[in-house]
């Protein structure tokens, strides 16, 4: 792959894992456990959701280095199909009870913070800007969905056995987010992308110190579900974009 | 005990120098987590600098029924503004 079209591939998965998760956060507007959580998970979506549009906002300029023209944010977030969609499985999952949500942000969050604090350092200046202007919100977040963790994991009898069935159910999809580099990945080499191979260390120091804290067992490495990012996704994206995109889909170029 | 969270009133200081206003009141379970929801509650719009949450059972407040003793002997103090001092022409922004 020329670098501009491995560029272009790399910010559509921070945009699509931004968007997803934004999306499926925002499903809890108007239905979080007590309103100030209802405001503070949305507050957490819109973050993701404006990081999202830097992210296809520079994709869009990449994308026109190559083919003379490229789509705007609503023509990425609106126009493209499941397999187009470059997302992380672990985002597209159902929001299920307040224990799945928080433990699939937790889980995310974590390793988010470490990839847009290496990002930050990249050789490329505008991948290296919006990571570290993302990067001051994705703190809080990590701050946020680990306290959470620790307060239900080290809660009562069912707040503990909710949340360690919620991180045993997601650990899966969590092996995605270190696939190595293929080998001779022109952004790695130039020093545009991380290796996410590198975030592995740090990641499960913070989540295994959380997860103590939070008196939650740690499960082991099983099998990994992958795909995402090459476009394969569980059935649950489909839905989730079906919702998303409906209006644009019914009315195109809608306005009001 | 009551299963409600306990009800939290949050203080707000805008800007530096400014002192913390009240901004309105949450539910929290404890006090780190009223700092966090006030945070994403009441100054989402870049709204501070800096917050202060109290538990609104720990407010002492005057009684509404209190307002005639309380209040009432200071409307005929006039003499007690600074209103009767001539002020040089010079001196701005009194």
């Amino acid at each position: 792959m020329p670098p501009d079209a491995s560029l272009l591939d790399y910010l559509l998965r921070l945009a699509d894992t931004d968007l997803v998760l934004a999306q499926r956060l925002g499903e809890w507007v108007g239905k979080g456990p007590v309103v100030e959580e209802d405001i503070a998970s949305t507050n957490v979506g819109l973050d993701l959701l404006g990081q999202a549009r830097m992210w296809y906002g520079y994709a869009g300029e990449v994308e026109a280095r190559i083919a003379g023209t490229g789509r705007d944010e609503d023509a990425f977030a609106f126009r493209r199909d499941a397999h187009e969609f470059r997302n992380l499985l672990l985002v597209e999952q159902p929001n299920g009870d307040y224990a799945d949500t928080l433990a699939r942000q937790f889980l995310f969050d974590q390793w988010h913070l470490l990839l847009l604090r290496a990002l930050s350092a990249s050789a490329d200046e505008r991948v290296a800007g919006i990571a570290a202007k993302a990067a001051k919100e994705a703190a809080y977040h990590a701050e946020r969905s680990a306290d959470w963790v620790i307060r239900l994991g080290d809660g009562t009898d069912v707040s503990h056995a909710r949340m360690q069935d919620a991180i045993d159910g997601l650990w899966m999809y969590t092996g995605e987010m270190f696939t190595a580099a293929p080998a001779g990945d022109p952004l790695a080499a130039a020093g545009i992308a991380v290796d996410p191979a590198m975030l592995k260390a740090p990641w499960d120091a913070r989540v295994s110190a959380v997860l103590a804290e939070a008196t939650l067992a740690r499960p082991a490495d099983g099998w990994m579900q992958k795909g995402g990012i090459a476009g394969v996704h569980t059935e649950h994206l489909g839905r989730l974009l079906a919702e998303m995109q409906f209006l644009q889909r019914a009315y195109p170029d809608a306005k009001w | 005990m009551s299963k409600e969270w306990p009800l939290w009133e949050v203080f707000i200081r805008s800007q530096h120098g400014l002192a913390h206003k009240h901004a309105g009141s949450l539910h929290a379970p404890d006090a780190a987590m009223a700092i966090r929801n006030a945070r994403d509650v009441y100054t989402r719009r870049n709204e501070g600098v800096s917050i202060w949450v109290v538990r609104s059972a720990d407010i002492v407040a005057s009684s509404p029924g209190d307002r005639e003793a309380l209040f009432e002997p200071a409307q005929s103090k006039v003499y007690r503004h600074p209103t009767f001092f001539p002020m040089p022409d010079e001196v701005k922004h009194i």
